[in-house]
């Protein structure tokens, strides 16, 4: 294996990372504050794919695109939380599930309704297309290397959002404690409709990033769902620093293990048996990187509470 | 008998007159429809007994289905084609013969349930769904990844497999199985509420801080319930996969995890029979709102919805009304 | 003199930089009420929490009937006989006040528990259940699920469920919280009765009681065991006057 092909997919696995982490940090907000699991938070994802899709081709705008599947990510994340999500809060878990896997069923069916069961496709913007070189002399997508850079500076962006601004004092003091931010008089409604909000933004601009680079389709939303999933178990709920390590470390597994382990069982296995085995525990990786977190840690690597 | 238990035995009766009117009338479809709704009522009663004694929400109840359904596929495959399945360190073949493909997927399902009930209880909450969620999605994409048993495209069996003294290709005589099945799982499920273990793993989910101060460990008590549970829903993962003579990835898949899940809940939650009315009212309307509209889950899901925020007892509960406390 | 219940050897528990236990000796004695008193914050939760295993503690060793259990989970201690009650009722509060009351005696010493037989047709628990609650006082709630009955109810229900435990020595966290006058005075009556069949470690706030009741108390401030004695000797004690009773010595 040569040091290029291994930095090319350390490099992918960073950028499937980071795109888990807009996925991972907004359930893990909505977890944290509210006390709510959200299967649906896939759907957002999907939302804000097919948003970036139809407006990209109707004005032939990337930016634009982008821009409205956050809008629109975001503006779908209000409307449920105020409609459904809301009465959902002192609801056990069990409630949360089947609530929100109804969503699920509503969103996929509305989605297939109106755009057809055939996938959409974005197109990466001609600015942003073809390779570039790396120090090295390293070719890799203009476009991937984009999208670590944005989801970087936002990942940066949330830390300062969450460290310093008022907003984000409300959302510690509402991880803390639920009464002591109604005692300091903060509009808990209000607050849970913009953290519901900003995560389902989250969600829809990762859609529509992906979406640049995979097909836009119904059901696209929860394989990343469950893979945040894994990302917030080995990070720790409620830990935003916590999703970003777990999701770097998730996307960083998935990649290289599809790369290793086949090598890896070549060298005790004829090449085809060793590509198979390689390849199918390799689908297995992050689950096998889960299952130790928690044996070694079961509230997770940057998780407070003892589960 | 209770009201609810007037329910139950409609309920019960109900599965068994329909199918039987459909041989008179010699509607071999609708014997088809009831014997899905008996094999994943039996898969609602398995998951049931976690989540409904023991309070675990578990997402990941596909993993056992799927699991029974390979392995019925695989030793089944092996059967057809004459070649066994392992030769070294000792012979073991295929088989054709129903109730060893079912005493096997009731240990395989049984083993992964231990092994995966035992690092997800490790945790509870919220945590437990993610973690039993992505172990089904574990198994799923492994499912796919692995061509020997046909990968993305699944395995597909020519011919049922054998039940002695029955012809299971008629459809009323596979129906006869699945139900029997159904109904040992029923009242299996129903002595376990009602005993010792039942009352302690009660005690687990309602109080587990109780339960420790009376000497019980509510880990022990959940992951064994878990394991009975993923056994049972192993089971139906078996007899489903012979039903349909086909078995694929999709029996992995986190979607059917949440239709167990919808199964109860529409059936009614620690309900005995909720999984049955549940499987019941699904294939029901699946079958006639499919039949309206190809987006029929948009429906289905405005109804889970509205179940969830206010009736949430489900139907049992809408029908029999508030439990009592029985004596 | 005989061996001890209960005995509690010099434990330590701190959580970052405060000490919730430090160096805690106590012992309880046959036929005995000790009661634990101590201000808020004074870590009584800590020091029941290690005796019933909830907590490890960092340092020193709680022997339970001659045998060091320091290292025994919760489950493990209560089957050695040490019947714990809450403070805020933990019982099963959608099961049957009968149902709840047969708890303690599913696992008598170390046995397993049935599958397949109804618990409710099992006359040996049912009667040792119903003797538990007739003791209490609430054979006629037997029927009654648990979310139905009042909270003096539920009280009397959390010391039927240790009763049926057979224990050999009672840990009771603030039996009397939340109980009226009258309640807390049944309370005190049953609880006198009680000490003969098995020692209680008492942790109460209701100091009538405590006087009523306890054959010693021990003092706790900060964490640490400031005195031990006789209700009389607690009472002329001027160092507990000073730290807890809060009287100018």
């Amino acid at each position: 294996m040569t040091p290029v092909l291994f930095i090319e997919q350390v490099l992918n696995g960073l950028q499937s990372g980071v795109m888990l982490f807009l996925m991972a940090a907004g359930l893990t907000l909505v977890f944290g504050v509210m006390g709510l699991i959200n299967l649906a938070h896939g759907s957002l994802y999907m939302v804000g794919a097919f948003t970036a899709a139809a407006v990209a081709g109707a004005t032939g705008s990337f930016a634009l695109a982008l821009m409205a599947a956050l809008a629109a990510a975001a503006a779908a994340g209000a409307i449920v939380e105020l409609v459904v999500i809301r009465r959902l809060y002192d609801r056990d878990h069990l409630d949360q599930v089947l609530a929100t896997f109804a969503l699920i069923l509503i969103f996929s069916e509305g989605t297939r309704y109106i755009f057809g069961s055939f996938p959409l496709f974005l197109d990466i913007p001609d600015y942003l297309s073809g390779p570039v070189t790396l120090p090295g002399g390293i070719q890799y997508p203009l476009y991937r290397l984009t999208i670590i850079g944005i989801g970087l500076t936002i990942a940066a962006g949330l830390f300062w959002l969450i460290s310093y601004t008022r907003l984000g004092i409300r959302i510690r003091a509402g991880e803390a404690d639920r009464e002591m931010i109604a005692a300091l008089g903060v509009d808990i409604s209000k607050l849970y409709t913009i953290v519901f909000a900003l995560g389902a933004a989250l969600a829809g601009l990762a859609g529509a990033l992906v979406g640049a680079i995979q097909s836009v389709q119904v059901g696209m939303g929860e394989p990343v769902l469950i893979l945040a999933f894994v990302v917030i178990v080995i990070g720790g709920i409620g830990s935003i620093k916590g999703a970003l390590v777990g999701a770097v470390l998730v996307g960083l597994t998935d990649t290289l293990g599809g790369l290793f382990l086949p090598a890896l069982f070549a060298l005790f296995m004829d090449n085809s048996a060793a590509q198979t085995t390689g390849s199918a525990l390799a689908s297995m990786l992050i689950y096998i990187l889960m299952a130790v977190v928690l044996v070694w840690r079961p509230q997770g690597l940057y998780g407070a509470r003892p589960a | 008998m209770s009201r609810e238990g007037w329910i139950n035995a409609a309920l019960y009766a109900g599965l068994l007159a329909v199918p039987l009117w459909a041989w008179l009338a010699d509607e071999p479809f609708t014997i088809t429809l009831a014997t899905r709704v008996a094999i994943l009522a039996l898969a609602g009663v398995g998951l049931n007994i976690a989540l409904g004694l023991g309070g675990l929400v578990s997402l990941g109840h596909a993993a056992f289905f799927g699991i029974g359904g390979y392995e019925m596929g695989i030793l089944a495959s092996h059967a057809q084609s004459y070649s066994p399945l392992m030769e070294t360190p000792f012979l073991i073949e295929g088989t054709k013969s129903m109730p060893i493909i079912w005493l096997v997927a009731v240990l395989a399902s049984g083993l992964a349930a231990l092994v995966i009930g035992a690092l997800s209880l490790r945790t509870s909450g919220v945590y437990f769904i993610m973690i039993t969620l992505a172990f089904g999605q574990m198994f799923y994409f492994f499912a796919i990844s692995w061509p020997a048993y046909g990968g993305e495209d699944g395995l597909s069996i020519y011919v049922r497999n054998g039940f002695p003294g029955l012809n299971t290709l008629d459809p009323i005589q596979f129906f006869a199985i699945c139900f029997v099945l159904l109904s040992a799982a029923l009242w299996l499920s129903a002595r376990l509420a009602a005993s010792e273990f039942g009352l302690a793993l009660g005690a687990a989910r309602q109080a587990p801080r109780r339960a420790e101060t009376v000497g019980l460990s509510p880990y022990r008590l959940r992951l064994l319930a878990f394991v009975i549970s993923g056994a049972i829903t192993g089971l139906a993962g078996a007899l489903f996969a012979d039903l349909n003579r086909f078995v694929s990835p999709t029996m992995f898949s986190w979607q059917l995890s949440g239709e167990l899940i919808v199964f109860i809940i529409l059936g009614g939650v620690g309900r005995l029979f909720g999984p049955v009315a549940g499987a019941a009212l699904f294939i029901t309307l699946e079958h006639f709102l499919g039949g309206l509209s190809e987006f029929w889950h948009i429906y289905l899901g405005l109804l889970l919805l509205l179940v969830v925020l206010f009736a949430r007892g489900g139907i049992i509960g809408l029908l029999a009304g508030r439990r009592v406390a029985h004596d | 003199m005989t061996d001890p219940v209960l005995s509690v050897q010099g434990i330590s528990k701190s959580f970052g930089a405060v000490c919730a236990s430090d160096g805690i000796s106590l012992d309880l004695r046959q036929g005995e009420i000790h009661a634990i008193i101590g201000p808020n914050g004074a870590g009584k939760s800590t020091l029941i929490a290690q005796i019933c295993g909830g907590l490890r503690p960092d340092a020193g060793r709680i022997d339970f009937l001659g045998r060091d259990i320091t290292g025994l989970s919760v489950p493990a201690r209560a089957r050695l006989g040490l019947a714990r009650t809450f403070q805020i009722s933990a019982l099963a509060m959608e099961d049957t006040a009968l149902q709840n009351a047969m708890l303690g005696a599913l696992m008598p010493r170390g046995g397993r528990l049935g599958f397949f037989r109804p618990v409710l047709r099992n006359a040996a628990l049912r009667d040792t259940a119903m003797q538990a609650l007739e003791r209490v006082g609430l054979a006629d709630q037997a029927a009654l699920r648990t979310a139905e009955l009042s909270h003096g109810q539920r009280r009397q229900l959390e010391i039927a469920v240790a009763l049926t435990l057979r224990p050999r020595a009672f840990v009771m966290d603030e039996p009397m919280a939340g109980m009226g006058a009258e309640g807390s005075r049944q309370m005190t009556a049953f609880l006198e009765g009680l000490r003969e069949e098995a020692p209680i470690l008492l942790v109460e706030h209701d100091m009538d009681a405590v006087f009523a009741l306890a054959d010693r108390i021990t003092v706790l401030v900060y964490g640490r065991c400031i005195a031990t004695g006789t209700v009389a000797e607690i009472r002329a004690s001027r160092e507990v006057r000073e730290a807890y009773l809060g009287e100018d010595a």
